[in-house]
């Protein structure tokens, strides 16, 4: 009866309320993210703001063309593959490392200090942490006086192109370790307690029980984080980046977003840019349903 | 237990102890030498000689701070867009979350708009395509442009719908027999049971507002229109111009708006305060709304 009494209800206007709190949200995103998904016809013309999306002549695939003729490009594929690869190995290594040694602190005031501290990086701007980076790794930072003690020679991280990657990866760890760690965190206090005495009583060392109870325990978390940072694989950071680059590493430093920016935006050369970001938004677009099926298939879980 | 194992036991949970806070040191310390050198005589910054404690100490670059009018105008841009950003992005966050926390039966239409929401996350037109929308728009140089593109935080909503969706359905019944209208249920019931995660969220929409810059740099083409960080982030670039003009670090010295290290410093210790204001009240409350709402089983 109950059952019935709350289905009456629904006719009434339950729906019809469901459907007025979506409209504005729903209304939100067809203006600035649908229209906009429009506006992708631009990669197609020849766009001239003057005569605007419908008055612009259509080529075809031509800007497509161009891309892949320039010889920049292979570039910077590879120079935003590099960078991203680079910071899902490191960094979830990183966090996973983190996270293990983290859970062996007992002194309960110690581990909240140490938490705070390292998600606090993940919280400030590039703007400001750029700031930060570039007074630690500038020729006369800190760093370059740790090398100088030790006799080596110093090193101009900003300006080479050999540097700037590993630096674009490190100081990405270094901001994002201690945030992500948080999951993995979680998988490690949901592992049965019980394992770990049951080792202990046959002897097992701490490495021995890590080794075994506590990363097979975080197998399934730790797989489903690296399929969905599959997604970010094209997405190198534009942030950071742009943030720390300049035109002397622009060979080693420019990835996809920095590059439809600069050429796109700056230059603006609008269809190119939106070609090259088109570009990008399909090969994110499919790896994202490839990973959200991995995920399903190895995790049982899956993002959306 | 043998004494032999006792004492490994001690070494190895001394030398986790000593790696743990290492790390944390190095996440704190840059951060803090940046706090020093703002406290800093600017002689002292150009010559290198702050570590972690200020040299020369003093507070001429706050007092210079003071009298920028640019800065305390894109201060008050920025806290006025991140006040619109919260209040629209936690009313749109709520409205949503709670529909779409219902199952397809009790509410018919639910997947065609999450549908919507999901392909919306996938797939963007691009920075270009939002660029000339924001432009035929006439948004450039106005509060809108920071605002409203930002308007519904697709990963937030979902995380706050994981939450509502794990809300006990009694709850939700017993209000219903009461004669409460769905919009009564969410503010009256879920809401208030909801705080980790709206808490979590919350911090989101104030961090990614306050931290970002991109948008002030190409919706605003005025100086005067920028908000916070995008001010910051133009003061920045002369660094990074200064590093490519010489490789040769006494050359750079020389340079005179080096000298401005501490006054940058400065900018960015103040811009950063307010963040620190809200984390520690918001930090319980995201690991929870984090672990929470982050995987869908």
């Amino acid at each position: 009866m109950k059952q019935g009494k709350l289905k009456a209800r629904g006719r009434l206007g339950t729906g019809a309320m469901y459907h007025m709190m979506m409209l504005p949200g729903i209304l939100f995103l067809l203006v600035f993210s649908y229209i906009p998904m429009v506006g992708v016809i631009t990669a197609f013309q020849d766009y001239i703001p003057a005569k605007g999306m419908f008055g612009s002549e259509f080529v075809g695939l031509k800007h497509f063309i161009y891309m892949f003729k320039l010889p920049d490009i292979g570039q910077v594929v590879s120079n935003t593959l590099i960078i991203a690869i680079g910071k899902i190995l490191l960094g979830t290594m990183m966090a996973i490392i983190f996270s293990v040694l983290l859970n062996e602190i007992r002194i309960k005031y110690v581990k909240k200090s140490v938490q705070t501290i390292v998600y606090l990086p993940h919280f400030l701007s590039w703007v400001v942490l750029a700031s930060v980076v570039v007074n630690m790794f500038s020729l006369d930072g800190i760093v370059n006086q740790m090398l100088a003690f030790f006799g080596l020679e110093n090193i101009n991280f900003l300006g080479s192109n050999t540097w700037f990657q590993p630096l674009i990866i490190g100081t990405d760890v270094w901001k994002e370790f201690g945030y992500s760690s948080i999951v993995y965190l979680a998988a490690i206090t949901s592992i049965d307690p019980g394992l770990y005495e049951a080792a202990g009583m046959d002897g097992a060392s701490w490495w021995r029980k890590v080794w075994h109870i506590t990363l097979p325990g975080m197998l399934p978390i730790i797989l489903l984080m690296g399929v969905m940072s599959l997604t970010n694989i094209l997405s190198a950071g534009f942030d950071q980046v742009y943030n720390l680059y300049n035109p002397v590493v622009y060979e080693s430093g420019d990835i996809l977003d920095t590059y439809v920016y600069r050429i796109g935006l700056v230059g603006r050369q609008y269809s190119f840019g939106t070609a090259v970001g088109l570009f990008k938004s399909v090969i994110g677009i499919v790896l994202l349903l490839s990973a959200n099926q991995l995920a399903k298939k190895y995790t049982d879980r899956k993002i959306f | 237990m043998s004494y032999s194992a006792n004492f490994k036991d001690r070494i190895g949970r001394f030398v986790i102890y000593a790696i743990v806070i290492m790390l944390a040191l190095v996440c704190l310390l840059p951060l803090w030498n940046i706090v020093a050198i703002s406290f800093s005589s600017s002689e002292a910054v150009s010559a290198n000689a702050v570590g972690l404690v200020p040299v020369n100490f003093t507070t001429a670059a706050y007092t210079k701070i003071i009298d920028d009018a640019q800065f305390w105008r894109s201060f008050g841009i920025s806290v006025l867009r991140v006040a619109l950003a919260l209040v629209l992005n936690m009313i749109l966050i709520i409205l949503m979350a709670y529909p779409l926390s219902k199952s397809k039966r009790e509410f018919k239409g639910r997947n065609i708009y999450m549908n919507v929401m999901i392909f919306a996350m996938l797939f963007s037109g691009g920075m270009i395509p939002t660029y000339l929308l924001i432009k035929n728009l006439d948004m450039l140089n106005t509060i809108w442009a920071l605002v409203l593109p930002g308007a519904v935080p697709i990963f937030s909503v979902i995380l706050v719908m994981n939450f509502f969706s794990a809300v006990p359905k009694a709850l939700e019944e017993a209000a219903f027999i009461d004669g409460a209208n769905p919009l009564q249920v969410l503010f009256k019931v879920y809401v208030p049971v909801s705080i980790p995660a709206l808490a979590t969220v919350a911090l989101f929409s104030i961090v990614g507002t306050w931290n970002d810059f991109f948008s002030g740099l190409i919706y605003m083409t005025k100086v005067s229109n920028y908000p916070l960080m995008t001010y910051i982030q133009s003061l920045n670039v002369n660094i990074a111009d200064l590093l490519q003009a010489g490789t040769n670090s006494s050359e750079l010295s020389n340079l005179t708006e080096i000298s401005n290290k501490n006054l940058n410093a400065a900018k960015i210790v103040v811009a950063v305060i307010p963040l620190l204001l809200i984390y520690p009240l918001l930090q319980k409350y995201f690991v929870t709304g984090i672990v929470v709402g982050s995987v869908k089983e």
